[in-house]
């Protein structure tokens, strides 16, 4: 799947076009739905209601089934997210070794709860239920970039490298 | 290798060691051999994981067995001066364990004469993952090229069958029982579907296993392929897992290139593809027939067995789906023959595990062991003893695991010992707590997990561990009566007998493991 996000920010129209060439070229593949999905998140950031009618349409799909598959899986987002995403661990490995506090803290710091976003849309806040990277517990993921053995003083300092 | 090397430098690249910068401490450790003219003798190998997870950039010395960990690229000048300069061991950084090489690990396993040394990360930081050429001289791909030549699929199928061989993705079913399955359906095409959806909490084996040997699992899906009579092979794999995504598009394109996977593989005229599928985040698309309806590009539900995936899996079609680990043990069982598998671990259970050691204790993990190794071994032989305070619990299998105590210390882990005190092994997961931490509060962390990943569809499961959870929860908070301890049995218990797949009837578990092991933890916190 390439990547479009490179280009320079496209209007609605091309991207409504963008998605539609990937949709006519798999169309007619079974089980394309998922593939479908994840190139249109990675074309508008996340999948308002629009962009899930446009794809039920373009698919021969109901919207209800698309709906359904968008909420089911944690990958996919129906709100638009912040310039960074902060996913807190709370696997059980984290969870022992103090996942909870770091929780608190970001918390405190950042004024949001878990599944909202910054007023500066800088950064939003989610969990995920086990990295596998178990080793690092107790760890947070920022965008793609895993920190592992965070404690609640290394919060400030991981923080200012996103901006 | 053009030229021989007197020494070699493995970096161990995986996952973990990536986010503490492996792949510059790789080149930095290329640049300084270089200035000291060594760049022929010592050889800078990139490899998968090592071992130890919970100890930074981790890099072995062959031929000594030195092993060093928490390695940074400032220390790289002064460990290339000291070790390979002056020659002798850079002690700063040395870790007491050796290489896979050196231990010895027949000390450990009394119930059989001899171990005979790993299976499955056999190759795992020893060979290049990323470079095929290395995996065959390790007897790569020869047991696929055998049993093309000489062997029908129904002679695969009997010596995967009489080694024993049970899936290891935690329920245990006989490979080759399931292999016949499939192979007996006569509709067409079939398909080879590896299960690397490893999303259990404090599972990482299969990424590992991935990430440091790709071309065995797909060696051993292939051979899955001809004994079944498939000709396409699916890996349904974590999102998260980048770098093992990347490892295995290019093993499966070096292999098509050698003609090793592809049209008629080793001038036969079997065929056989392996695509990828990429998962979307659903701990439930474990579950083998949620899993097919997840790559059907649906919501990831269970679907009602039977039919069974064997007669009507993928795209209503005959599949046959087995773990990582589990293709992983195939090619050395055709290499060695089923016997020679026999031998290794206990009666019911043949071969090895892999477990992802975690928790309180010194040296974190992945570590291959016999079947019918203890918890006691494990945690004092292997893991180094506790890291602070004394036991109190292990979480086997995960979160859908079982919470055992310190009576079970000496329980040989295997499938059948397990079963005989009401335990199962599951995905290898062994997390290790000491008393710090607060039963209630463990299981309430569980619940949330699954009161957020239960797909929904049945009642037990989707209403049951919410309210679970919610009892759970006033019990922490101190608001708990003693009847709230009977609802708590009384739930769990229905979700077992009544869910509609595996994970609502294992979610259950270890809360109810806690009710009759630790039952003062919750009684402390009821009111009075």
């Amino acid at each position: 799947m390439g990547c479009p996000c490179d280009e320079k920010e496209l209007t609605d129209k091309q991207k409504y076009k963008q998605l539609k060439e990937f949709i006519n070229e798999s169309k007619n593949k079974k089980g394309y739905l998922i593939p479908v999905l994840h190139m249109a998140q990675v074309i508008f950031g996340f999948l308002p209601p629009e962009v899930q009618n446009f794809v039920a349409k373009e698919m021969n799909t109901p919207v209800s089934v698309v709906t359904g598959v968008v909420t089911f899986y944690s990958y996919f987002k129906i709100f638009p997210t912040g310039r960074h995403t902060i996913t807190i661990c709370l696997g059980t490995a984290c969870y022992v070794r103090g996942a909870k506090k770091i929780m608190e803290e970001l918390e405190k710091k950042l004024g949001i709860k878990i599944g909202e976003t910054t007023e500066d849309k800088r950064f939003s806040m989610g969990v995920q239920r086990c990295l596998g990277a178990c080793g690092l517990a107790p760890v947070i993921m920022i965008d793609k970039d895993v920190h592992g053995r965070i404690s609640a003083q290394k919060l400030d300092k991981i923080l200012e490298l996103y901006k | 290798m053009s030229k021989r090397s007197i020494a070699q430098v493995l970096v161990g690249i995986d996952g973990n060691t990536v986010l503490f910068g492996a792949r510059k401490i790789k080149t930095k450790l290329i640049t300084e051999m270089h200035k000291h003219g060594l760049s022929e003798q010592v050889q800078v190998i990139e490899t998968g994981s090592i071992g130890p997870a919970n100890q930074g950039v981790i890099i072995g010395v062959y031929p000594a067995g030195e092993m060093y960990g928490n390695i940074t690229e400032e220390e790289v000048v002064e460990f290339v001066q000291e070790r390979f300069v002056k020659g002798r061991p850079y002690k700063k950084l040395l870790l007491s364990e050796k290489l896979p090489a050196g231990i010895d690990l027949t000390a450990y396993d009394s119930r059989k004469t001899q171990y005979l040394g790993r299976i499955v990360l056999d190759n795992c930081g020893k060979i290049n993952p990323e470079d095929i050429e290395e995996y065959i001289g390790m007897r790569g791909y020869e047991a696929l090229g055998i049993i093309l030549k000489e062997k029908t699929s129904e002679e695969v199928i009997k010596i995967v069958r009489d080694s024993g061989l049970k899936g290891r993705g935690g329920a245990g079913f006989p490979t080759g029982l399931k292999w016949s399955f499939t192979a007996k359906v006569k509709d067409t095409p079939k398909y080879v579907i590896c299960n690397a959806d490893e999303g259990e909490p404090g599972t990482f084996k299969d990424r590992l296993i991935m990430e440091g040997d790709p071309h065995k699992v797909l060696e051993g899906m292939a051979i899955c392929g001809y004994a079944i009579g498939a000709n396409t092979g699916y890996i349904y794999i974590r999102g998260e897992y980048q770098l093992s995504i990347q490892r295995l598009e290019k093993a499966i394109k070096d292999a098509e290139k050698l003609g090793l996977l592809g049209e008629n593989i080793f001038g036969t005229d079997f065929d056989f593809q392996v695509k990828i599928k990429i998962g979307a985040g659903s701990y439930v698309c474990g579950e083998e027939t949620a899993l097919l309806t997840s790559m059907e590009g649906f919501r990831g539900e269970p679907r009602f067995k039977p039919p069974f995936p064997a007669e009507s899996g993928f795209l209503a079609k005959p599949t046959n789906i087995n773990n990582v680990e589990t293709f992983a043990n195939i090619a050395p069982i055709i290499l060695n023959g089923a016997e020679w598998f026999k031998k290794l671990g206990t009666e019911s259970s043949s071969g090895t595990k892999v477990y992802t050691v975690l928790g309180h204790i010194k040296r974190s993990g992945l570590i291959e062991v016999p079947m019918g190794v203890t918890l006691r071994e494990i945690i004092y032989d292997y893991a180094g003893g506790m890291s602070s305070g004394n036991f109190k619990m292990t979480q086997i299998g995960g979160t859908a695991g079982n919470l055992l105590s310190s009576e079970f210390l000496d329980v040989p882990l295997d499938f059948q010992s397990l079963k005989e005190v009401g335990y199962s092994l599951g995905s290898g997961a062994v997390l290790i707590m000491n008393e710090t931490v607060s039963v209630v509060d463990f299981i309430k962390c569980c619940m949330k997990f699954f009161v957020h990943e239960s797909c929904g569809k049945c009642t037990p499961c989707r209403e049951g561990t919410r309210y679970a959870y919610e009892i759970l929860d006033k019990i922490s908070l101190g608001k708990g009566k003693a009847d709230d301890i009977e609802s708590l049995k009384l739930l769990g218990e229905s979700m077992k007998d009544s869910s509609f797949c595996p994970f609502g009837q294992s979610a259950p578990n270890s809360l109810l493991n806690s009710l009759s092991l630790f039952p003062e933890e919750y009684n402390n916190l009821l009111i009075k």
